[in-house]
């Protein structure tokens, strides 16, 4: 992988906007896309990336997002199919090499999976750790079964 | 046939009005309780309220043993994601998905979704009906990446009396078929066209208007 990658990430919200400003921060080519442009407030003042006003399931707007060059792409909306759906195209139709979408759902997690699209799934993540939480309780008060 | 569709609107109302005359089993999941209601008052049709992108939805609507699902909301994402789901979870043999913009029924299709355009539909029956009197038939087909016209040559044509050899015909277009007094004809470049034959023209989207104009002489 090269040392700067081009990265384009879907959806300027609390999670789109922590990841691009922190990519541009550490040297990346960022791209960010959102269809509403206000978001593009939470950026940064040091963000040097590129802003794209659109909606992301038009392929219009992402072509102007230069998706074809991108090694890496994000789709972080608050939109589960949104993202599924950007994802897709950008694995499939795009040969993006890295394709990480976030789903609420986590069922709709196990169906993409067999598409062969990366999912995140924040509910699972936060549901483990909270498990572990609970495990960990438990082994502090030693009486954690093996 | 067993039949479901996610939408809303009139042109889910209407869709399944026909349907159910037709005498198919139709289920419609909607999101608005609202419009639920008035649908299940209105149609004899199964409604179920909620997300039809929803595996639990989609099973309480009876996806496992559907014929065709049909995605008809106005985002396109969600049919994309429905039509999948339907497809790879609940096995159904047929999902097809409204494309709202165009240019996303050839993504679809490289996704492995069925997928249609009202605007590319709406489009060419408004071309067929109100572009030329000379037109008498107009069929996209190829998903729209070809056109096959029936015209009709008027006394004015500017082809009528010549060889089909000597017409300047642009790139990519065919003369298909001549049918006179009600026989068709394969023509080559010997045959003649005459003022009140009927011409199939194979033409390409982009030289379509050129093509009519040889023949017509109109400029569209």
């Amino acid at each position: 992988m090269k040392n700067s990658l081009y990265i384009v990430i879907v959806g300027c919200g609390r999670l789109g906007s922590y990841l691009a400003n922190q990519l541009s921060r550490v040297g990346h080519s960022v791209v960010v896309i959102d269809a509403n442009e206000e978001t593009f407030d939470d950026l940064s003042p040091g963000f040097s990336g590129f802003r794209v006003v659109g909606d992301a399931t038009q392929i219009a707007v992402l072509k102007e997002a230069k998706l074809k060059q991108a090694d890496v792409l994000f789709a972080t909306t608050h939109e589960d199919n949104v993202n599924l759906m950007v994802a897709q195209i950008a694995r499939k139709l795009f040969n993006v090499a890295h394709v990480l979408a976030r789903v609420f759902d986590p069922r709709r997690e196990q169906v993409y999976d067999q598409l062969g699209i990366e999912t995140i799934c924040p509910t699972s993540v936060a549901a483990e750790i909270f498990m572990l939480a609970v495990a960990g309780g438990r082994a502090a008060q030693g009486d954690a079964k093996p | 046939m067993k039949v479901l569709i996610v939408g809303s609107g009139k042109t889910l109302y209407f869709l399944c009005r026909n349907f159910t005359a037709k005498g198919y089993a139709v289920v419609i999941i909607n999101r608005n309780r609202e419009e639920c209601v008035q649908l299940a008052r209105r149609l004899s049709a199964t409604v179920v309220c909620g997300d039809g992108s929803d595996d639990v939805i989609l099973k309480e609507a009876g996806a496992m043993g559907a014929d065709v699902v049909l995605a008809i909301t106005p985002n396109d994402q969600d049919n994309l994601v429905i039509c999948q789901l339907a497809a790879l979870t609940f096995g159904v043999p047929r999902a097809i998905a409204l494309a709202n913009d165009p240019e996303n029924v050839e993504i679809f299709e490289k996704l492995g979704v069925a997928a249609f355009s009202t605007t590319h539909i709406v489009g060419s029956l408004i071309e067929q009906r109100a572009s030329l009197e000379q037109i008498l038939n107009l069929l996209p087909v190829g998903q729209g990446r070809v056109n096959v016209t029936e015209i009709i040559l008027d006394d004015d044509s500017p082809v009528a009396g010549k060889l089909l050899k000597d017409i300047n015909l642009p790139e990519n277009a065919l003369v298909a078929v001549v049918i006179r007094d009600n026989k068709p004809i394969v023509p080559r470049g010997a045959n003649e066209l005459l003022a009140g034959d009927r011409v199939v023209l194979i033409t390409l989207p982009e030289n379509h208007g050129p093509v009519l104009k040889v023949f017509t002489g109109e400029q569209i």
